[in-house]
């Protein structure tokens, strides 16, 4: 493996891990803010790292190209989908868990 | 790279980097790592409580989705699949903004 692929491997490796921290957020956060912020930022980070890792790779081509719009264009409209998602839920009432009234057993 | 062989290089159908089978490895068990994901957030789909945490999964899922037909496009050097990634993330975002939109009353979002 040339430096190049090292340096994509690694980048590739970061963004799963940060791919696994944003399920592991979504699925055991206990209210829908929480998850969101899980969802909007961990998951953001995973997959613009995972692009840009295989963009390292690819060099500069059209390839590399699509996959810079396609990196710009997750990393502008994740975080605005969870932001409309997160102001709909402010519209329809849905209120934030407080302290302590988390319910039992409940993931 | 002068723009002259940027375009015979588009013109070919690729760019003749081919990625060595190590790193060819490692694009696929990432690619499997993240479909893994996908599956794990399903629980999260079925489970709600809310139609936003549903919105939410299906979101994180569809980017999740792109990110697999990325990696698959460039460990097997079909670089062709790149466009189909392109337009699955663009059909994604649309997709959260419509549910998040008309799930609340007019003027609601946006």
């Amino acid at each position: 493996m040339t430096p190049l692929e090292l340096l994509a491997a690694a980048l590739v490796v970061v963004g799963t891990f940060f791919g696994f921290v944003a399920t592991v957020g979504l699925i055991r956060l206990p209210d829908l803010y929480s998850r969101l912020h899980a969802a909007s930022k961990s998951d953001t980070l995973g997959s613009v790292l995972s692009l840009a890792g295989i963009a390292v790779v690819l060099g500069v081509s059209t390839e590399s190209l699509k996959l810079v719009f396609l990196l710009v264009f997750l990393f502008l409209t994740s975080p605005t989908a969870a932001h409309a998602i997160a102001r709909a839920a402010k519209e329809q009432g849905i209120e934030p868990v407080g302290e302590g009234d988390a319910e039992e057993g409940e993931p | 790279m002068t723009a002259g062989s940027l375009l015979l290089a588009a013109a070919s159908g690729g760019p003749d980097v081919t990625v060595s089978p190590t790193l060819s490895a490692i694009l696929l068990a990432a690619a499997g790592a993240f479909a893994l994901f996908a599956v794990a957030l399903l629980y999260r789909v079925v489970r709600g409580p809310t139609t936003q945490d549903r919105i939410v999964a299906i979101n994180v899922v569809g980017t999740n989705t792109v990110i697999v037909i990325a990696l698959v496009s460039v460990a097997f050097g079909e670089y062709g699949y790149l466009d189909v990634a392109l337009v699955y993330g663009l059909l994604n975002f649309v997709m959260s903004i419509a549910v998040s939109k008309f799930t609340v009353e007019w003027g609601g979002v946006i």
